[in-house]
């Protein structure tokens, strides 16, 4: 059985936990994350989940006690945003490291200095490297499924690690949108918990977290590495099970008129709503434009990408992130590696817009696709940046 | 290898000797010590074992940081060079 609610990107997050049979939730508030944390600690206060909810003093203790958690078996959730998720850095990798599958929401936002509350994805771009399986969601409705499929993936044994569901902050954590609920015996017999390898027992001792020498180390970073890498089979499963389940179609990549298209953005999150939007416009005047959204960012499905560029004349990425110095935003850099990586020879150009809540509207995706169509029998690569809705 | 480098078998750290670490010893006068225990409470590794009520330092084990020495309250560690 299966119902429609009104609910926003946080309380569609909050919901999906209660379903999950969450053991464990340390929490510290940040917006634009804060209301999912609100909405659990009612769930918890109404008896409607039996969790453990640990209020502790910062986003540095909220990841180590989910990290402490998962390793004594529990199943277990936080949630943050911006500073909050810079603050939890050094844990990031200790928990990706130790193989725990802690299960994080994060509503991107901004990163200060100067403070802004608003949403870009500077927050996640700057943790991508942390060894945590990285998904983004487009809409409300996506944020709860991939929640409902995140303990699948995190702790299946051929994965064995954190995953974090990203949306963006207010776009999507506070703006209410339809959301079709599974029924909560689906989602426990769906999300239903397969055994730990290890946990911390004090009747049957082991030790984690234990130092790692010279002769081992680099082994075990390789193991946790190639466990993400191999994860897209884990994900490509889970997303067909949940289709089976839902009727709704998940893959690494969601492409929209992309099959027959010479322009190509891709991009991330919800503003690729917008761009359907202004794709759809753009379509009506002959110009034989398409969008992928990068849904699952890590690990990065490079080699799926190129199967649906190939045929593009010109492809542009959209960028809601700067990497300042290196010349590119960070979904270029990836993008333009794999290109190299798989031979594809396509031009390729670079869009910073959106920071810190910049509204991204329908013509500035025009412009976009403008610069695309102008630039595809130019240089296989634009040597700059294009800061859209930028005032210079 | 176990994944997530888990430690089965526990006191895995009695192979890890630590005595090439040292360049100074502790060495207890027990014509003063009152076998109150706090060096024993102090050491990190720990090195020091209660034996026949008293308490020896486990030279394979003492890192030589002097932390003992410092702690004792009757001051009767001293740290002597190797
Ligand atoms: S010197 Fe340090 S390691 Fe050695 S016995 Fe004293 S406290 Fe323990
Ligand atoms: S702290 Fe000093 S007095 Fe106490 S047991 Fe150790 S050596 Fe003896």
């Amino acid at each position: 059985m299966t119902s429609r609610l009104g609910l926003s990107g946080n309380t569609a997050a909050a919901y999906a936990v209660r379903q999950l049979d969450v053991d464990v939730v340390p929490v510290y508030p940040i917006t634009p994350s804060t209301t999912i944390m609100e909405t659990l600690a009612q769930y918890a206060a109404d008896g409607r989940m039996d969790a453990e909810i640990i209020t502790v003093e910062s986003e540095h203790s909220a990841i180590s006690a989910a990290a402490a958690a998962s390793a004594a078996g529990a199943r277990t959730f936080t949630s943050t945003s911006s500073q909050g998720l810079l603050y939890m850095h050094e844990v990031l990798y200790v928990t990706s490291g130790l193989r725990l599958p802690v299960v994080m929401a994060v509503a991107n936002r901004a990163i200060s200095a100067p403070i802004n509350i608003w949403n870009d994805q500077s927050d996640v771009f700057a943790e991508r490297d942390t060894g945590w399986i990285q998904i983004h969601a487009e809409s409300v409705q996506d944020v709860y499924d991939r929640m409902v499929q995140a303990y699948r993936i995190a702790e299946d044994s051929r994965v064995r690690l954190p995953v974090m569901v990203n949306y963006d902050g207010f776009v999507l954590s506070h703006a209410h949108g339809p959301v079709t609920i599974v029924a909560d015996e689906e989602v426990a017999h769906f999300a239903r918990r397969v055994a730990s390898p290890f946990r911390l027992d004090p009747d049957s001792p082991i030790s984690l977290g234990a130092i790692v020498w010279p002769d081992h180390y680099f082994e075990v970073k390789y193991q946790a590495a190639r466990a993400l890498e191999d994860s897209r089979r884990v994900i490509d499963e889970v997303q067909n099970d949940f289709r089976g389940m839902t009727g709704r179609k998940y893959e690494l990549l969601r492409p929209y008129m992309a099959e027959d298209a010479d322009f190509l953005l891709l991009a991330i999150g919800s503003v690729c709503g917008t761009i359907k939007t202004a794709a759809r416009k753009m379509r009506s005047e002959g110009l034989k434009v398409g969008l992928i959204g990068l849904d699952v960012y890590r690990p990065f499905p490079g080699k799926e990408l190129m199967r649906l560029i190939g045929g593009a004349k010109a492809v542009g990425v959209l960028d809601k992130a700067f990497l300042p110095g290196s010349m590119a935003g960070p979904a270029y850099t990836d993008v333009t590696s794999a290109l190299c990586r798989y031979g594809v020879n396509v031009p390729v150009h670079d869009f910073v817009a959106g920071i810190g809540g910049r509204d991204i509207k329908v013509e500035d995706v025009q412009t976009m696709y403008r610069v695309l169509e102008k630039a595809k029998d130019n240089a296989r690569f634009d040597r700059e940046i294009h800061y859209v809705g930028l005032r210079r | 290898m176990d994944i997530g480098t888990v430690v089965r078998d526990s006191g895995s750290t009695i192979h890890a000797k630590k005595s090439g670490w040292r360049s100074t010893q502790p060495l207890i006068d027990y014509k003063r010590c009152t076998s109150c225990g706090w060096c024993w409470a102090y050491c990190p590794e720990p090195a020091i074992r209660l034996e026949g009520g008293k308490y020896i330092i486990d030279y394979s084990f003492c890192k030589g940081c002097g932390i003992c020495a410092v702690e004792c309250p009757l001051h009767c560690i001293s740290m002597v060079m190797e």
